[in-house]
């Protein structure tokens, strides 16, 4: 069900800012919608458009060297606020298979990872020389969790076992979850008081 | 025999859950007790059980209601509905369908139980001690305030939940903050929170579950607690706990989906016992005086980027992100923010929107009116509040005011719904998220307290409660 995801090569694009927040990401006025497609285009909307809706020349993803860019580099604490799930949907929709911070949000990081958005966090000065090199060529190999760098540099990035066997193999969570119904059922059956 | 390890609160309720225990190579399965629905997060879920052929495993446990995208002006027909936009009417619609096809209970619009998701769990009383509880929503940490384990989650959970009410989750780090008492007059509880974000950081407690304690918090009723929970997830953490006590347990009696008779004398007893062990050991700890604090308000983007009322708003030049922050709020740096001239005054959402919010702003209010050039709208967070503040004349008193009294919902705190503020337009608001842009396009958040924002209201500037206390 899950797309299946084992290697990016792509050129970075830089968001440095600290604390980008799902509001930013995608603004509540587009959560309307009742489907997963299509939010790529209002994906960062109020950064990227003016009030008339032209893009803004100042903002990265309007810039020529950003197209076809899969790796979004973010500031510190990448994701915070909303649960909203439209964040990682906007983020695949527009093209960003994977994106790098020295800290990411919790609730951004799991609705990722169930959407084949990869989340990496890396150690501050690896942050510091992504931040500083928009555009350098990143290879990231999901098998081994490693990220070459531009520098030739490769790192290996911390990841939840079981999140990157659901990655690599696509694996559907909620298959695995209905899997343990005998198990669910006793605990419902065993418990000393039910809610 | 070894005595048993010491436990946290929250530990406690987590190993109560663990449905299949978490191993290197898989997380826990966790059982969840109370499912909280709505209708902007749940609609691409119920999509994924049709596909599958799936029924709601246990409707029983599931709670709906609608509140982030209906009008706070009364609905008695469709177009009524419409004026919160299309959008926002077929995503309601389609919650009616959703709970009609599967079997759940709706809050709907003609139900008098209808309310935000945070504000109706715990006044129905399905929020209780020791539960864990979910919602497609990061404010569910609100109910942290009973001593559940309660968070928000994404929506392809949501549907994990519907499916087979668990979900797959690794153990989360635990810090303990403990507020010290008492707090001074005109502080509250919504001051206490955004002095712990500022302190902590936005990201001080991502990956940690948060459990409040100190005299300052057993001092506080429910509604206060809800109101600190409420925002733990602004400093990163998905949950906020309290352990239960007299007034948890007072809070709940008689309420309509708490236990009755034998159980509610057992549910009790088990209740009693949600506390941390005195020699549990948290991953982090920290403390705050809370005899020391002052009334707080935001200057800046995230909640974090907060200060005293009086004191000076910080230097835009330590940091790029504070830089474009001051930038946004057009707020000058060096100076306090009491100067700076009020357009919009929200009170409401799942943070302050209780009977006890509604009596602080109005006891400001009283015998006085919205200054000029002001708009002030009153949203109570369910109709359940909206009987009892009409019953206590509270509704009265904003009225005459000159401040909007409306039906329930998220309202302003996040402009889905069609009511947000202007472009450029300076918003005190008692919600909870002062992210670029969250009232409305270009629209600039000041977070504070209800009293705050009622000061801030009838003066028509960022004004400290106290001057009316």
């Amino acid at each position: 069900m899950m797309r299946t995801i084992t290697r990016i090569e792509s050129r970075t694009v830089v968001l440095p800012l600290a604390d980008i927040d799902t509001d930013q990401i995608i603004p509540a006025r587009f959560l309307t919608t009742t489907s997963r497609e299509g939010l790529g285009k209002h994906l960062f909307h109020d950064w990227r458009y003016d009030e008339r809706g032209s893009p803004r020349p100042g903002f990265i993803l309007n810039a020529e060297t950003a197209a076809d860019c899969r790796v979004l580099v973010a500031g510190r604490n990448f994701g915070c606020g909303s649960s909203r799930e439209h964040a990682p949907w906007a983020l695949l929709d527009y093209g960003i298979a994977a994106v790098i911070s020295s800290e990411i949000a919790d609730i951004f990081r799991s609705n990722s990872l169930k959407n084949g958005l990869l989340p990496i966090t890396v150690d501050e000065a690896s942050h510091r020389w992504l931040l500083e090199n928009p555009g350098t060529a990143v290879t990231i190999d999901v098998v081994s969790s490693t990220l070459t760098l531009g520098n030739g540099m490769t790192l290996t990035y911390p990841i939840d076992a079981f999140a990157r066997y659901c990655l690599v193999e696509g694996l559907d969570q909620l298959g695995f979850l209905r899997r343990h119904e005998d198990a669910i059922l006793r605990f419902e059956e065993s418990r000393p008081w039910t809610p | 025999m070894r005595a048993a390890e010491p436990r946290t609160l929250f530990h406690k309720v987590w190993s109560e859950h663990i449905v299949s225990a978490e191993t290197g190579e898989t997380p826990a399965v966790l059982y969840v007790d109370l499912h909280l629905i709505h209708e902007v997060t749940t609609p691409q879920a119920f999509a994924v059980l049709r596909e599958l052929g799936l029924p709601v495993r246990r409707p029983d446990l599931t709670l709906a209601t609608m509140d982030h995208s209906t009008p706070t002006t009364p609905v008695r027909t469709l177009a009524d509905l419409r004026v919160a936009g299309e959008g926002a009417a077929r995503q309601v619609e389609k919650m009616q369908d959703n709970c009609r096809e599967f079997g759940i209970e709706l809050f709907g619009f003609d139900s008098p139980h209808r309310g935000i998701v945070h504000v109706i769990g715990p006044e129905l009383g399905a929020t209780q001690p020791g539960k864990t509880i979910v919602c497609g929503d990061s404010h569910t940490s609100t109910h942290g305030a009973f001593g559940a384990l309660a968070f928000g989650i994404g929506t392809t959970e949501v549907g994990h939940v519907l499916a087979t009410q668990c979900l797959l989750q690794r153990r989360p780090k635990t810090l303990a903050i403990d507020i010290s008492g008492p707090l001074r007059p005109g502080v509250t509880a919504k001051d206490v929170i955004l002095a712990t974000i500022a302190r902590i950081g936005v990201d001080g407690g991502t990956g940690h579950v948060i459990e409040y304690r100190g005299d300052a918090i057993a001092a506080m009723d429910m509604e206060a607690r809800m109101t600190v929970c409420n925002m733990s997830i602004e400093a990163g953490a998905r949950a906020g706990m309290i352990a239960p006590d007299d007034k948890t347990v007072a809070y709940l009696f008689g309420r309509p989906r708490a236990p009755k008779g034998r159980e509610w004398d057992q549910a009790v007893l088990r209740w009693r016992a949600l506390r941390s062990d005195p020699d549990a050991r948290f991953d982090k700890e920290c403390s705050l005086r809370g005899d020391s604090l002052q009334p707080m308000v935001t200057f800046g983007t995230n909640p974090g980027m907060a200060v005293a009322i009086n004191d000076p708003v910080p230097d835009g030049d330590s940091s790029p992100a504070l830089r474009k922050a001051l930038d946004y709020m057009k707020v000058p740096p060096g100076k306090p923010l009491t100067e700076t001239p009020v357009d919009v005054v929200f009170v409401g959402s799942c943070t302050n929107s209780r009977l006890s919010d509604l009596k602080q702003a109005a006891d400001i209010l009283r015998g006085r009116t919205v200054a000029s050039g002001v708009t002030m709208l009153v949203v109570p967070g369910s109709q359940q509040v909206k009987r009892e503040a009409e019953a206590l004349g509270l509704h009265e008193i904003f009225k005459a005011a000159g401040a909007e009294w409306r039906e329930s919902g998220c309202s302003m705190c996040l402009g889905m719904n069609g009511d947000t503020v202007p472009q450029g337009k300076l918003c005190v608001s008692t919600s909870n998220r002062n992210f670029e842009g969250r009232q409305g396009i270009g629209a600039r958040t000041v977070l504070a307290s209800p009293m705050t924002a009622a000061a801030s209201a009838v003066r028509g500037r960022v004004t400290d409660p106290r001057e009316f206390l």
